[in-house]
């Protein structure tokens, strides 16, 4: 990849272009084509009628029906968000809640990672498999076990108040918490796989020579081992942040009737409001916010791999 | 190989092809836990139409998918001030009555008051009608309140020195700003329907009074906690409280669960079935309800759901614990004091959620 992007670009066959067509093809169809839907709407106006806004684009009505149309388009939604402080609020609290989160699944996933790597070999493959393993059950329905555990008679309560620790239940359902809990829990495979991955190429000889000239072993992982696996943190904290920001499912289950979250917002939007244009006006803000992260992330691996070429 | 794997996928759509031709079908979509289901099988044995039953929990879910259209739909059950707006959106089509030789078991004073969403009844047969009041646990309540507890008044709900003492064994609230305003706004000795932002404002500053002691807002999870003890007291549907009431009964967990109408008046919703203008088998849709306003089919499932239906002729056929419970079909005296309401339009709507998410998120 590295030598590709060099100074001669080789010329590529009619094979070559069909295979580099499909991926485009795919993000076209399945990204572009619908981001452009949902920006059209975010551009049109809330009405009574199927569908619920205005102008559709009826292309049986002709040419000059279309530039009309096109005529009927405003940013007025996306001026809209920056009147009601609701927007900002419900993005910014969902940019702390999928921070802390991620922060807190590295704290949790890098040991497991960690421990899996420096593993006997055999033992590898049915350690990852264990990692996999909760996919086989449907997400909705491990979120709804929590509820299980963590109401005020469940089964965490129970367990400390019998063991003494607690003299009443503990309030963690429906809190910031309990939402916490539930992104840790259901986010922590997406960042234990790519850690793993990076720690498990990790060259061991390093180490070892670490240890020949002298380096303790904890001087040698602050060193070594950590510095090495950054792409493999970084890579895996975005597989977690970025779908923990417009996380629905888990505020709304366990989270309290306060946790602001911009996956709430927008259903609130959507199917309270029926307000279809401004909902697809926060999408798009949305999109944006998460564009970002991921650009810097682009970068950086391309200097990355720079350095590294 | 790959020219007998095509041939074989083309055979078997054709075959399915065939049969669906053979088949007549009604795509039904209700609310979940509303009918018996043996109502459906009854159906396809006796007509020899398939029913394909899907649930929904929200008239908002609801609407969205019926304002996408296209849905493939024959029969939805929206509620009054819901279905009064998509009528106006031209989502259904008119009844065909010369089909429903039925109608004439229907109850004539619920027609009228559907009038209101549904001029003429010309979209729609009533299915289930109810209130939205108070459900509770009444060991529970009575330990926080004492023996005089205001459970048959809004007070326990609106003053703060009584709910505030049930915060500890939980509040649950419907997540319904188009019934908990309307309560609100009724408790204040405002117009319950009124349309204007100030009450609209004023209902709000109510509700977030009270905002510290609920613990969630939620429309159907409360039937479960309410059953299994984890909350002392829910705003909710009358027939998902009764619910309640029973599974806690069938569970002799040692929880009583009541439900109450309460003095100062509550809000009457109506279940309405209604046909959409593109549903692909209408006289299948007419046939189920048709069917569904027979007598004894209304009456089982009323005494399934515990909810009140708009059938008249039903009622002799009712069981002792639906029609003898004041809770379900209410005396004449408190359904005097029972209000509807009208659906908002789009404007004062963004000040109702909008005011709603502000309650919710303690703002």
């Amino acid at each position: 990849m590295a030598s590709a992007s060099g100074n001669s670009i080789p010329k590529r066959s009619l094979g070559g272009w069909a295979l580099i067509a499909v991926p485009y093809f795919w993000l076209f169809l399945f990204f572009l084509a619908p981001f452009f839907i949902v920006f059209k709407i975010s551009l049109s106006q809330v009405a009574i009628a199927i569908p619920p806004y205005f102008p559709t684009f009826d292309l049986g009505l002709g040419l000059d029906n279309l530039i009309e149309d096109l005529k009927e388009f405003s940013v007025e939604n996306y001026l809209f968000l920056t009147e009601d402080d609701l927007y900002w609020k419900s993005y910014l609290s969902s940019v702390m809640i999928a921070g802390i989160s991620t922060f807190i699944t590295l704290l949790v996933g890098y040991p497991i990672a960690y421990g899996m790597a420096r593993t006997p070999k055999k033992w590898r493959p049915t350690l990852l498999m264990l990692v996999i393993l909760p996919f086989w059950t449907s997400f909705l329905i491990r979120v709804y076990a929590w509820i299980g555990i963590l109401k005020n008679e469940g089964l965490l309560n129970q367990l400390l108040l019998a063991l003494g620790v607690i003299d009443e239940p503990l309030v963690i359902l429906n809190t910031n918490i309990a939402v916490y809990i539930g992104i840790v829990y259901s986010y922590l495979p997406f960042l234990v796989l790519p850690l793993y991955a990076s720690l498990e190429k990790l060259d061991e000889t390093l180490l070892e020579a670490a240890e020949d000239l002298g380096c303790p072993p904890w001087l040698a992982f602050w060193k070594i081992t950590l510095p090495l696996s950054i792409p493999g943190m970084i890579a895996g904290c975005f597989l977690v942040f970025i779908p923990a920001v417009g996380e629905f499912v888990i505020p709304d289950l366990l989270g309290g009737s306060d946790t602001l979250m911009i996956g709430k917002t927008l259903w609130v939007e959507f199917f309270n409001n029926r307000d279809w244009p401004v909902s697809s006006a926060v999408a798009v803000i949305l999109l944006l916010i998460l564009v970002i992260p991921i650009v810097l992330f682009q970068n950086q691996q391309q200097k990355m791999s720079e350095r590294d070429g | 190989m790959l020219k007998s794997l095509l041939v074989g996928v083309a055979a078997v759509g054709l075959m399915a092809g065939a049969a669906q031709a053979q088949d007549r079908v009604v795509n039904v979509f209700n609310w979940s836990d509303y009918i018996d289901e043996t109502i459906l099988e009854d159906f396809t044995k006796e007509t020899g139409i398939k029913v394909v039953y899907d649930v929904f929990d929200s008239n908002e879910i609801l609407e969205t998918k019926l304002l996408a259209g296209g849905t493939g739909y024959d029969v939805v059950v929206p509620t009054g001030t819901f279905l009064s707006r998509q009528i106006e959106a031209g989502v259904f089509s008119k009844l065909e009555k010369d089909k429903l030789s039925n109608i004439s078991n229907m109850w004539k004073e619920i027609e009228a008051r559907v009038e209101k969403y549904d001029p003429g009844n010309a979209y729609s047969i009533n299915y289930m009608w109810g209130t939205t009041g108070i459900g509770y646990n009444v060991e529970k309540v009575k330990a926080a309140l004492g023996e005089n507890a205001p459970v048959n008044s809004w007070d326990i709900v609106f003053k703060e020195e009584n709910i505030s003492k049930l915060k500890d064994c939980g509040v649950f609230v419907l997540d319904a700003p188009t019934e908990l305003i309307p309560a609100a706004l009724n408790y204040l000795g405002l117009d319950p329907d009124s349309k204007e932002k100030g009450d609209i404002e004023k209902a709000g500053e109510l509700l977030k009074s009270v905002r510290p002691y609920i613990q969630k807002f939620h429309s159907s999870e409360y039937i479960n906690a309410l059953a299994n003890g984890d909350i002392c007291l829910a705003v909710g549907w009358s027939g998902d409280v009764l619910q309640a009431r029973d599974r806690a009964a069938e569970a002799d967990n040692g929880v009583t669960v009541e439900y109450s109408i309460p003095k100062e008046g509550a809000l009457m919703w109506f279940d309405q079935m209604a046909i959409p203008a593109d549903a692909p088998n209408k006289a299948e849709a007419h046939e189920f309800l048709n069917y569904i306003m027979r007598p004894d089919v209304m009456a089982k499932a009323s005494n399934y759901v515990y909810y009140a239906n708009g059938n008249k002729a039903s009622q002799a056929l009712l069981n002792e614990d639906v029609i003898g419970d004041t809770a379900i079909y209410p005396t004449e005296e408190t359904v005097n004091k029972l209000y509807t309401v009208t659906a908002y339009g789009p404007r004062i709507n963004r000040t109702v959620t909008r005011t709603w998410t502000d309650v919710k998120s303690g703002q």
